[in-house]
């Protein structure tokens, strides 16, 4: 039943481009798939199926034009993360307080995917404001893992990895702040990248952590990453923290070739508490490594183990500045009770938002206090220059950085209660976000009928060389035709 | 006990820009409520500033013509607080690294000049205006206000007298009028201030406890609501009190003033360096391009029109009050071989006249070259000064030289001695009353005559000729 089955997008393209398959076809094929498996799995808070239908049908009448002529996700399906704006479509972030809530505006990534033909079939589930890492935190309704449908998907773009895994979206876009692209896609056995700090525009991306917060792709494998990401990447007059670099050919560096690659493994990683098979995929995807004539080393980054605790004010103290806004005055919810000014705002936040936000905002309004900034946020900014520093001394001998995304595989749900348990499954992401880095996460094989995902880290901006090491692990290790088998035929 | 008033002044300024300082929205006073905004000032969920450079140029020249040093590399920084004002619940302001610092102005002084330190200049977005309903059951909020860019200017505080305080808020209009910075409009909000104030002891290093006096909203007010704080302060030491340390209200309509806050309900905004915006690093090229946009400023105006015509500082303060009015009197001056007639001409006629219109000199169609010509028709004996009253008042509606005026109208002066004595003989034979009467010793008479020929000439006959000729021929 499914067309889409298997095929990424420069394939899809091509059966577009030969006339195989319409647009039409495949945003029905998206559709039917959704309708048939969603209700177990739960990755979307949203369809947008008539939109996706009028825009896939009015996109028809150009489909017959040769291949060259139109770009490789023209009619093609995606998913969006429900913390991208969309103009006309409700976006939530997941949280009760913008329930109802339609964006006037659409985010830059959203609009340049459209622009070039791609059609959105919905808004994939969140943690609330993206704040979580198992998209338990998701203020309607949890999403499960297409593997194993008593485990989380990760998060917080747990809607996003969860779409593309179940053959739901052939690719969704996430966003990162400290692993919730990377994470989730470990967990659901897909790629996730999060491009460097500065590469794609925030524009329209309801921020959480604005310093750390960046915009990615979830797809099925490398090349489809490459292909996203030359879709999205680039300067925009509406972010100034977007850079103004010259934009490379993606797909032009996946070119199987990494001999000579220099590959560092911090050993600060391997002295943390990791499950031994993630341990060991990680070991055997070095060995590929080496097989294919890279040249492994260990490298030290001697202030990982400040990072969680520096991300973990900075991030909060960003996000409790960031959600002030969502005080009943002019945005989704508002407490209608309230005897006063003051009463009102402690009303609609205090029923509008989760436990876990609530948390952030509380630790980031206290981080930000006066006679505490010093001892906390100042400290933490501190730190995070230092963890960049560590990078960049890194940098210095090698090319790439690898390591586990995550200690663990999928979890069960209510597994990681304890906050603090479920913050340390970031601790190989966060640094990352600190030093504004690119990172990708490609599936390395499978613990227990689970996937883990091996992290790879590049240098600012050097997308190329991180996607060339990517993907020639990924075509050499050969386990992105993996496929969830919990949701039976759909797959 | 003697006492000394410590007055330091926080003047926010908006910023003559087209638009707002982090969108796009247009910026204009009296827009229909919520007309000028869009999705970035109203902080929906996603939107990210933008810094338009307009605004950060506007705010640079600004320390320069006040004096500041500019920071080479500054931030903006997140004042956070919830109020419906703001639609973000932040505002976008500069903390710890103000664009302009450590910069002065000059004034006039009680007694002698007097220089004012600026403490710092810093760049911020404007928030919304609040309207609260007399019955108390709602606020109507208008977010037109909010992103319009604005400096806030904070004096040392070196004022010792509310009329100082004046004199600094007149200087520093002044000084931004002329800079094209801002219109400097304290009725329509363009210009605001708040002051501190404290008495200390004549002698006294240390300053006193200070009270914030706010919702000034014009001049005047600003020093009726120092000189009644002045007298409270003074009379509540005298009693052996102490002041409280608070934020007061200036009450226009019974000229008091009203506790709004005491210093226990300060807010802690946690200010924070905003992450949406990258740091603002300035080259000296750029530094220097911003200095070559400050004209000549006022008080370098006033010494060059002392020095250079030779005029009272008296005129020199009242030409130079704007700088339209400072040009036009330069350009005329130049022309002119008497500047002070210039002045006057300006001061008492032209100023009288649009006054009367209620216009500004440059709304008006005479150019200074035509008034410098005016000037030297009256000069060399073309027209009367009398006559060259009504011509002005013709130059300023119609623009029209004034020799063109004099010769459409015929109104050029009779100096003919010969046609003048012939009108004489006719006016005294008509008039053999008056000729009586003057004869008689009375002084008046000549007057009638003198004005009896006037009217036989439409007033174009020299005066000074008529009077001699008339003297002449009656003593024969
Ligand atoms: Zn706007």
């Amino acid at each position: 039943m499914s067309a889409m089955r298997g095929l990424g997008i420069r394939a899809l393209h091509h059966e577009l481009a030969e006339g195989r398959l319409t647009a039409s076809d495949l945003i029905q094929d998206s559709l039917a798939a959704i309708e048939t498996a969603d209700g177990r799995v739960g990755a979307f808070l949203h369809v947008t199926r008539e939109r996706a239908l009028t825009q896939a049908s009015a996109g028809e009448g150009v489909s017959g034009v040769p291949a060259p002529a139109r770009g490789l996700l023209a009619g093609i399906p995606f998913a969006a993360k429900d913390n991208l704006c969309v103009e006309g479509v409700p976006t939530t972030c997941a949280s009760r307080i913008l329930e109802g809530y339609v964006p006037p505006h659409t985010a830059t990534a959203v609009r340049r995917i459209e622009t070039a033909g791609g059609v959105l079939i919905g808004k994939a589930n969140l943690d609330e404001f993206a704040m979580g890492s198992s998209t338990e935190n998701s203020g309607f309704h949890p999403t499960h893992n297409p593997w194993d449908l008593t485990r989380v998907p990760g998060g917080s773009s747990g809607g996003s990895a969860a779409a593309v895994a179940a053959g739901f979206v052939p690719y969704a876009l996430g966003s990162d702040t400290g692993g919730s692209i990377r994470q989730p896609a470990a967990f659901c056995g897909v790629v996730g990248l999060k491009p460097t700090y500065g590469l794609v525009s925030r524009f329209g991306l309801v921020a959480f952590a604005s310093s750390l917060d960046q915009i990615g792709p979830l797809t099925r494998s490398v090349e489809d990453a490459a292909i996203v990401l030359q879709g999205i990447a680039g300067w925009d007059e509406l972010d100034s923290t977007s850079v103004q670099v010259d934009i490379p050919d993606y797909l032009a560096s996946l070119t199987g070739d990494v001999a000579g690659l220099r590959v560092g493994v911090p050993a600060e990683y391997f002295e943390t508490d990791m499950d031994q098979g993630v341990r060991d995929r990680v070991m055997e995807a070095l060995d590929t490594l080496r097989r294919l004539g890279a040249e492994v080393r260990t490298i030290r980054l001697p202030h990982t183990r400040y990072a969680l605790s520096a991300y973990y004010l900075i991030a909060p103290a960003e996000a409790s500045s960031n959600l002030a806004r969502y005080d009943g005055v002019r945005f989704g919810v508002r407490a209608n009770d309230a005897p006063n000014l003051l009463a009102m705002y402690e009303r609609t936040r205090s029923a509008g938002f989760g436990p876990e936000v609530k948390r952030r905002i509380l630790i980031g309004t206290y981080a930000l206090s006066s006679g505490y900034y010093d001892a906390y946020y100042k400290r933490a900014q501190q730190v995070r220059t230092l963890i960049r520093q560590d990078f960049q001394t890194a940098f210095a001998e090698v090319d790439v950085i690898v390591s586990p995304t995550t200690p663990t595989p999928a979890f069960r749900f209510g597994e990681k209660a304890d906050p603090l348990t479920m913050y340390l499954n970031d601790i190989y992401t966060i640094p990352v976000n600190l030093a504004g880095l690119p990172a990708i996460s490609v599936p390395c094989g499978l613990q227990d009928g689970l996937p883990v995902g091996l992290q790879l880290i590049g240098r600012p901006f050097d997308e190329p060389t991180l996607l060339r090491a990517a993907h020639a692990y990924e075509q050499a290790a050969g386990f992105s035709g993996l496929r969830p088998t919990a949701l039976g035929e759909v797959q | 006990m003697e006492f000394e008033t410590v007055i330091g002044l926080e003047v926010h300024v908006e910023l003559r820009t087209r638009t707002k300082i982090f969108c796009s929205c247009a910026v204009e006073f009296g827009a229909a409520s919520n007309s000028r905004v869009c999705p970035v000032c109203l902080g929906s969920p996603g939107v990210l500033p933008v810094l338009n450079e307009e605004a950060l140029k506007l705010g640079i020249r600004a320390a320069l013509a006040l004096s500041c040093e500019v920071r080479r590399s500054s931030k903006f920084d997140r004042k956070n607080y919830f109020y419906p004002d703001s639609p973000k619940a932040y505002q976008i302001s500069q903390y710890d690294e103000p664009i302009g610092e450590r910069g002065c102005v000059v004034i006039a002084g009680t007694s002698a000049p007097r220089s004012i330190g600026i403490t710092r200049i810093h760049l911020e977005e404007d928030a919304g205006k609040l309207t609260h309903s007399p019955f108390g059951d709602a606020s109507l909020v208008d977010l037109n206000r909010v992103g319009i860019p604005l400096i806030e200017i904070v004096s040392e505080p070196d004022l010792r007298t509310p009329d100082e305080a004046r004199q600094y808020l007149e200087e520093i209009k002044s000084i931004l009028q002329y800079c094209g910075v801002s219109d400097c409009r304290m009725e329509e909000g363009s210009l605001r201030c708040d002051a501190n104030i404290s008495l200390r002891p004549v002698g006294q290093a240390t300053l006193g406890t200070k009270t914030e006096l706010k919702n000034m909203n014009s001049f005047r007010n600003v020093v009726r609501g120092l000189e009644y704080e002045q007298e409270r302060q003074r009379a509540v030491l005298m009693a052996g009190g102490a002041i409280v340390q608070q934020t007061l209200r200036f009450d226009e309509a019974t000229g008091t003033t009203i506790v709004m806050r005491s210093k226990e309900d300060a807010h802690d905004y946690r200010y924070f360096p905003d992450p949406d915006l990258p740091r603002i690093e300035l080259t000296q090229a750029y530094l220097d391009a911003r200095r070559a946009e400050i004209p000549e400023l006022p008080a370098q105006m006033r010494a060059r029109f002392e020095q250079a015509y030779g005029l009272p500082t008296y005129d020199a303060l009242v030409l130079t009050s704007t700088q339209r009015l400072a040009r036009f009197f330069d350009v005329a001056a130049s022309q002119a071989v008497d500047p002070k007639a210039v002045s006057n001409w300006l001061m008492g006629d032209v100023l009288g006249y649009l006054k009367e219109m209620g216009e500004d000199i440059d709304a008006q169609p005479m150019r200074p070259e035509q008034l410098a010509g005016l000037l030297r028709l009256i000069d060399d004996g073309t027209i009367s000064t009398k006559i060259a009253k009504t011509v002005l008042r013709d130059m300023m509606t119609s623009g029209q030289d004034a020799s063109a005026i004099i010769e459409q109208q015929g109104l050029v002066q009779i100096s003919d001695e010969a046609a003048l004595r012939e009108i004489a003989e006719r006016v005294i034979a008509a008039n053999p009353k008056s000729v009586e009467d003057w004869r008689a010793g009375k002084e008046k008479a000549l007057g009638s005559l003198v004005g009896q020929m006037m009217k036989e000439t439409k007033g174009k006959a020299n005066p000074q000729l008529v009077n001699r000729l008339i003297v002449d021929m009656l003593r024969d």
